[in-house]
């Protein structure tokens, strides 16, 4: 049977449903995020022996508060050698396809909502995986703009750095994915998290998994892989130039980036919703069940952060296509010969 | 004169043979596992932090702070006679003494004179603790308060009646074995 439609959706809801299912996990995920940037600030001070922001609110969790005034009334600014509507763009780009891959993420299964089956998740399309690393692709456009526009030379460097370093690990993240695919037999991501009811697939994909963690540092640029930024050199890589709010949306597409690739690793390895040793909790858990294994990987993030020091970028080139490039393959074949039998 | 030799240049580089598999797996894994149990446990250590405004590090005994002027606890009259050898001894040039004879009438201190004015400029002050030793009378002691920072400059010149006083709040000192 041919299908004319690009993506084949697996499940329909009136539109008003969509609508509503969308504008709940926009507005989810943007409480989390600032929350995720004292989070990160607080974590980090605790692994170097400090406490992070304490100070405005209680616990300082009205910090991301007082910067997002702070930088909303800062004079909008742009280099005279600057390329105006391209310098723009750029961050709403970056942005944008962090958003549009959270679409992706299934939060649950079909729960009957007031006698309504709704899916706990934006979309549940049939090319799930290819869907993510599609907008990986197009999010790139957003740094590589952002830098080059700038018409400095600092951002320029770090655009590049940027381009190169998504291009490399973007091929290792979504081979170690094709693992997970095979074993699941499907591209939708429920269906892979239906696939693992048995067994989650960290146990017998546990080379994809560590492939898919060190390729996502790089794709999501953050340390030990933050050689886009390299504040020590490159003074802030591809937002050097920005300021005010653009350089919210820069911070906020990274940690969002963050946020949908810890989501998307919780659906391919952790079982998505799903919980061990039989527990079977009512629909409602299901949401937290998944943020709160998103919560483990972000704090894996920025303990990882805490701990490993930036490659150099021979290193990074290095390892990214002598060592995670041939492990993913292997992997792949691997798989391969086990699902075949 | 003969031509470059670019080849003539080239430095032999010995490198250390290179780990095997298992090694550099080590490396790459074990290494790292070791990085992140250090940086674990810092957060089980907890923060080393001390919350200044609230917390408040506390100071040795023999801390040399803000000076203290002392009165005779008995009789209530000033310590200092206004001899100047304070002033003599400080190396920055911070304490101005102004002497003033005493009188039946008005006695301020045990001496045959006393110090009509005694201004310290804190801004000035290296807190050597030079003028304690100069005394000889012990009048003037270093106390243990280190807040000491103001608007004006004006504000920092503490004069006899603010040494004598003591501090508003007062500094924790060291316990023992702290």
């Amino acid at each position: 049977m041919i299908h004319v439609v690009v993506a084949n959706v697996n499940y329909y809801e009136a539109w008003w449903i969509q609508i509503v299912k969308a504008l709940v996990i926009f507005l989810v995920a943007f409480a989390i995020l600032p929350m995720l940037t004292v989070y990160e600030r607080k974590l980090l001070g605790r692994f170097q022996g400090r406490y992070g922001p304490n100070r405005v609110g209680p616990f300082g969790l009205l910090q991301p508060m007082a910067e997002i005034v702070k930088f909303a009334l800062k004079e909008p600014f742009r280099p005279t050698t600057s390329v105006g509507y391209l310098f723009r763009i750029a961050p709403a780009i970056a942005i944008l396809t962090a958003v549009g891959a959270l679409a992706l993420v299934p939060f649950g299964d079909v729960q009957k909502i007031f006698g309504t089956p709704v899916g706990l998740y934006g979309i549940d399309v049939s090319i799930g995986p290819l869907y993510v690393f599609a907008l990986a692709g197009i999010s790139f456009y957003g740094i590589m703009l952002g830098g080059w526009a700038s018409g400095s030379k600092y951002s320029f460097l770090g655009a590049m750095r940027g381009a190169a370093q998504l291009i490399s690990y973007e091929v290792s993240q979504g081979l170690s994915l094709v693992g997970v695919i095979m074993t699941a037999q499907t591209l939708s991501l429920t269906g892979i998290v239906h696939a693992q009811e048995g067994m989650w697939y960290i146990v017998p994909q546990f080379v994809g998994f560590l492939v898919f963690m060190t390729a996502s540092f790089a794709e999501t640029n953050r340390a030990p892989f933050d050689l886009v930024e390299a504040d020590a050199e490159l003074v802030g890589g591809y937002f050097t130039e920005y300021g005010g709010t653009p350089f919210v949306a820069y911070l906020f597409a990274e940690y969002m980036n963050m946020f949908v690739v810890s989501g998307i690793a919780v659906t391919m390895f952790l079982g998505g919703w799903l919980l061990p040793f039989g527990i079977d909790p009512p629909g409602w858990v299901d949401p937290i069940v998944v943020l709160v294994k998103m919560m483990l990987f972000v704090t894996f993030f920025i303990w990882i952060r805490a701990t490993l020091p930036r490659l150099r970028y021979d290193q990074l080139m290095s390892f990214g296509w002598k060592v995670l490039l041939p492990l993913a393959t292997l992997n792949i074949v691997v798989t391969a010969i086990f699902v075949a039998t | 004169m003969t031509p470059y030799d670019p080849s003539a240049d080239v430095i032999e580089v010995i490198r250390s043979p290179g780990v095997g598999p298992v090694a550099s797996a080590y490396r790459t894994f074990g290494e790292t596992l070791r990085g992140l149990k250090t940086t674990f446990a810092r957060i089980i250590e907890g923060p080393s932090t001390i919350q200044y405004p609230e917390e408040k590090t506390p100071v040795y005994p023999r801390f040399r702070g803000r000076h203290k002027l002392h009165r005779f606890e008995d009789t209530g009259l000033e310590k200092c006679v206004g001899c100047s050898l304070c002033a003599a001894a400080c190396p920055a040039d911070c304490i101005r003494v102004v002497a003033a004879e005493n009188t039946p009438e008005n006695r301020v201190s045990a001496g045959e004179r006393y110090a009509a004015v005694y201004e310290i400029n804190m801004s000035r002050c290296i807190f050597c603790g030079y003028c304690e030793v100069a005394c000889p009378f012990d009048a003037i002691t270093m106390g243990h308060d280190y807040e000491l920072s103001d608007y004006t400059r004006s504000d920092l010149i503490f004069t006899k009646e603010m040494l004598l006083s003591e501090a508003i709040e007062r500094t924790p000192l060291r316990q023992e074995g702290e």
